[in-house]
């Protein structure tokens, strides 16, 4: 049907033009370009920069703590999402609005706020410091500003696929005797599943790429609290731009690796996400 | 757009034309509004000729911003007074290192004043500064030198007097990354000197930094990042970085810190240089050489000593020596020996403490990588 | 999304109501009330620390020295000020840029199909997933002095990196998918069938978009616009590499705000965040307003 649109419908030729002009000047062309200058290295040099200890450290740490905060963001979200659509509680529309802030909020911001609450006598630094809980400048406070940066992801795919699930299964599931915690497992779960994936790899993907409130409350320790965008800067201001862009060549790769699998989540979970 | 095309967008207004014109007027300012961004955003990518100002830039280092704001003030009103000519100087901030890079990514610098010879000597090797710049300058192109110190919590809780109390176990130091900063360079290097300037060997200077850096919780990019955690975010025992910004730390900070000074330390020494194909392209080279000499002046002098860095004048610094403690200051070439020249000096402590896998990489990669050593 | 509840629509009495109310229809639904309390209990206390009190937190250190501190921070100062200006320059041409794009972008994904269309929808999600530091060094690599392409560019009187245009780039590539990943999903629930009728009438190609195809797009694309000009004004990682920060000249705001941090300012850092987080709330007022349109649409 669509070959036959292309006949009737105008447009093609301009459309394509646009799209695949901007594409390759604002996107494809300055990547290549990233990777053209890493292959200035030779081999040795490529992967004495891009997979030194140190680097290595950097990859560890930073998907570790996207990871993690995935993962809690999964559990989190879900908790979130349930209690939105299930429940009725005060506040629920302002407590629904402010859980995409998130996304709008401006990373430097996120990063500010956060080192100035978790510090030894911040608001909230200064309860969890005598309990031992140091949160500014450790792996916790990178995993913390992920799970804020990533937690809308989880929530805004769950929420819808959970408010159209269907009562008859549950109610079903309950008259054959069911326990709510077996109706949930064995019943609404399953259909949860992929939308609960594909926001979990959202805000991983989120998670890899985050800079600006991670450089605010980590330590930067190489080996220990150095994300791997943090490494890429470091070895630009060491004038060592092969380097750096061998690093991001890497990192590149990676991206290109969760791009596919979202496309592939995307695809298994069509029918249940806008 | 045309008329039928904007009803089709029917917004929710009980008068249909007012919401007509409405929407049509905000269409109009949308795309007036967007013209002009972009027009200007074109704009201001043209290189412009010298108009009637004549606009200097200068690349700074991390912890020069305070000094330079009031130079800045006092030279334009010197060329106002002086030569009737008019000129902004804009500022720009950052670590040293990335100062320079960014010059030589195309930064378009009037003056670079970076904490590093090593730095400035980055842009003339990409061509941007003429060749035998250090003594195109007076004094080796050195307005002011510096030191470093110690800035401690209030009443010296830790007792830290000397550069041995920094590696005592359970002292947290804050200093920015070596590898990133001048100030991290400079610290480094005076912690070294320390001990092998005082009869310690080469091993054991190694080893004293290593417990060093053990202690260290955060590893800022740059010199002013570190002055944050020190005394805003309040993290660590002791804060190594330069005289300078040690007093206005102190100032503000109001009686929560002090300063504790090292009975031995580097002479830190921040060049600064015309970039010079930048200011004869623009158009600005005599402005600018104009105003790097005015940092010689005794005016900018007595700012610079109450800014408190070490001017380099010799009677300016005989009419302010009181105000700065005493310390044993050691040229970094000591570090270096054999090697003549600045050149060599500091090809010599790049390679062996600041490049790739260098001492310092093998610090971290001992005290975090598996526990090698180096 | 809506196949699935029709199908399972035919079986069920009334699935309008189970779908629309929020509510459990039966006890079966219902959960034990423990853990209710547990669960809303867990809601509150997740978007309070996380969302919540960094807001306030923000408010209250920008006011904390009173309202007149706050406004002589935001407007007393020339280079807050000449921040905020970049920042209302940079991010609408960024964001048209964009908008430009989506809109060829969804027509040609929604409404052709020819060789390289999945890859193409794949590359337009590219940007999500790098980091904004790699999309600012990338034009730092292409457009520096050390490239040829920043050398003619020097030779010819033209400044891309630390200057404006070079943010607007950096800001572009880092909103990209923004607009375009709204417009193809509406456009391709939209139907061809009144382009068509359009068409047969004698409608022009362009008569047709801006009659039919735009103003069936109108809530989404705004939807788009606002999402990716909250992150444009928010850019961070991409800007902070390639904008030099010169103060009063290519220091957006966000640059303004760690600047203005570094320099003892802690007032005016917040206040200048203030205004930025502002920003972001009244976005997500636009956003609820225009959700609400979007799915009667």
């Amino acid at each position: 049907m669509k070959t036959i649109m292309r006949r009737v419908l105008p447009g093609f030729g301009l459309s394509l033009g646009i799209s695949v002009t901007y594409l390759s000047l604002l996107v494809l062309i300055p990547l290549a370009a990233c990777v053209v200058k890493s292959l200035d290295l030779s081999w040795e040099e490529f992967t004495r920069a891009a997979w030194s200890p140190r680097a290595r450290a950097a990859y560890w740490l930073t998907f570790e703590c996207a990871f993690i905060a995935a993962v809690i963001n999964l559990a989190l979200g879900l908790v979130v999402a349930w209690s939105l659509v299930r429940y009725r509680f005060p506040l629920k529309t302002l407590i629904d609005a402010l859980v995409d802030v998130p996304l709008a909020l401006p990373t430097a911001v996120t990063g500010l706020v956060y080192a100035s609450l978790y510090v030894k006598d911040g608001w909230l630094g200064h309860f969890l410091t005598p309990m031992g809980v140091e949160v500014a400048y450790t792996k916790l406070g990178i995993v913390l500003v992920l799970v804020f940066t990533g937690f809308p992801f989880v929530v805004r795919s769950v929420q819808p696929v959970l408010a159209e699930l269907d009562a008859d299964e549950e109610e079903a599931s309950a008259v054959m005797g069911a326990s709510r915690w077996v109706t949930f497992r064995h019943v609404i779960l399953p259909h949860l599943l992929p939308p609960l994936l594909s926001g979990f790899t959202l805000a991983f993907a989120r998670g890899v790429g985050e800079y600006g409130s991670v450089v605010f409350i980590s330590s930067n320790m190489p080996f220990k609290t150095e994300i791997a965008a943090v490494l890429i800067v470091s070895r630009l201001e060491e004038f060592a731009y092969r380097e750096a862009a061998a690093v991001a060549v890497v990192m590149l790769g990676f991206s290109f690796v969760l791009l596919a699998l979202i496309s592939v989540l995307e695809r298994w979970s069509q029918p249940h996400v806008k | 757009m045309d008329e039928s095309g904007v009803s089709t967008m029917g917004h929710p207004c009980h008068n249909r034309y007012h919401g007509l014109m409405f929407q049509r007027l905000l269409l109009i300012f949308v795309g007036i509004y967007l013209a002009g961004a972009t027009g200007w955003v074109l704009w201001s990518a043209r290189v412009r000729e010298k108009g009637t100002t004549v606009n200097l830039l200068n690349a700074a280092c991390d912890p020069t911003r305070e000094l330079w704001r009031e130079i800045n003030t006092r030279f334009v009103e010197h060329m106002e007074r002086e030569r009737g000519e008019s000129i902004a100087i804009r500022q720009s901030h950052g670590g040293s290192s990335s100062q320079a890079r960014a010059i030589v990514d195309g930064l378009d610098a009037d003056v670079a004043t970076l904490a590093l010879w090593s730095d400035t000597n980055a842009i003339h090797k990409a061509g941007l500064i003429e060749d035998g710049w250090e003594n195109h300058l007076p004094n080796r192109s050195l307005p002011f030198v510096s030191t470093i110190v110690f800035v401690v919590r209030k009443g010296n809780p830790k007792g830290i007097k000397d550069w041995a109390d920094l590696a005592r176990p359970g002292v947290q130091v804050i200093t920015p990354n070596p590898k990133t900063s001048g100030n991290g360079k400079w610290s480094l290097l005076a912690a070294y000197g320390s001990v092998v300037l005082q009869g310690g060997s080469d091993a054991e200077g190694q080893e004293y930094l290593y417990k060093l850096f053990a202690g260290v919780p955060v590893l800022d990019t740059s010199a002013r990042a570190a002055t944050m955690t020190f005394s805003q975010k309040k993290i660590g025992d002791v804060h190594l970085t330069w005289e300078n910004e040690a007093y206005l730390e102190v100032e503000e900070a109001k009686g929560a810190l002090e300063i504790v000074r090292p009975p031995i330390s580097v002479v830190a020494e921040p060049h600064v240089a015309v970039v010079t194909a930048n200011a004869k392209r623009k158009g600005t080279f005599a402005a600018a050489e104009a105003y790097m000499r005015f940092a010689y002046t005794r005016e900018a002098q007595d700012i610079i000593a109450r800014h408190h860095y070490r001017p380099t004048d010799p009677e300016a610094w005989e009419k302010h020596k009181e105000t700065f403690g005493a310390v044993e200051m050691f040229d970094v070439a000591r570090l270096a020996p054999g090697k003549k020249g600045p050149a060599e000096v500091w090809a010599e402590l790049n390679r062996r403490f600041f490049s790739d896998g260098a001492l310092f990489d093998s610090i971290y990669t001992r005290l975090h990588g598996g526990g090698k050593a180096p | 999304m809506s196949n699935e509840s029709a199908s399972h629509g035919a079986t069920v009495p009334q699935p309008a109501v189970a779908v629309e109310s929020f509510q459990p229809r039966s006890q079966a639904r219902k959960d034990p009330a423990w853990v209710q309390w547990l669960l809303v209990g867990i809601t509150y206390l997740v978007i309070g620390l996380l969302v919540a009190v960094p807001l306030v937190h923000v408010f209250h250190q920008a006011f904390s020295a009173g309202i007149a501190t706050y406004f002589s921070k935001l407007l007393g100062d020339k280079d807050t000020l000449h921040a905020i200006f970049l920042t209302l320059m940079v991010s609408p041409v960024a964001v048209a840029m964009n908008v430009l794009f989506g809109l060829a972008a969804a027509w040609l994904i929604a409404r052709f199909q020819f060789p390289g269309r999945a890859l193409l929808i794949s590359l337009i999600d590219l940007p999500m997933s790098i980091s904004p530091v790699v999309a600012g060094l990338v034009f730092m690599l292409v457009l520096g002095l050390q490239s040829p392409v920043g050398q003619w560019l020097r030779e010819h009187g033209w400044q891309i990196i630390f200057a404006p245009p070079g943010l607007v780039l950096a800001t572009a590539f880092i909103t990209f998918p923004l607009v375009a990943r709204e417009l193809v999903p509406l456009l391709e629930a939209e139907g061809v069938d009144e382009e068509m009728a359009a068409l047969s009438l004698g409608a022009s190609g362009w008569q047709m978009f801006w009659r039919v195809t735009l103003p069936n797009l109108r809530w989404g694309l705004l939807y788009g616009i606002i999402l990716c000009n909250a992150r444009a004004m928010g850019e961070f990682g991409a800007v902070h590499v390639v904008s030099g920060r010169i103060s009063g000249q290519t220091d957006t705001l966000p640059l303004r705000v760690e600047k203005l941090f570094q320099e003892y300012d802690i007032q005016g850092a917040f206040a200048a965040a203030s205004v930025l987080t502002l920003v972001a709330i009244l976005t997500l007022i636009g956003k609820a307003l225009l959700e609400r349109k979007v799915h009667k649409g």
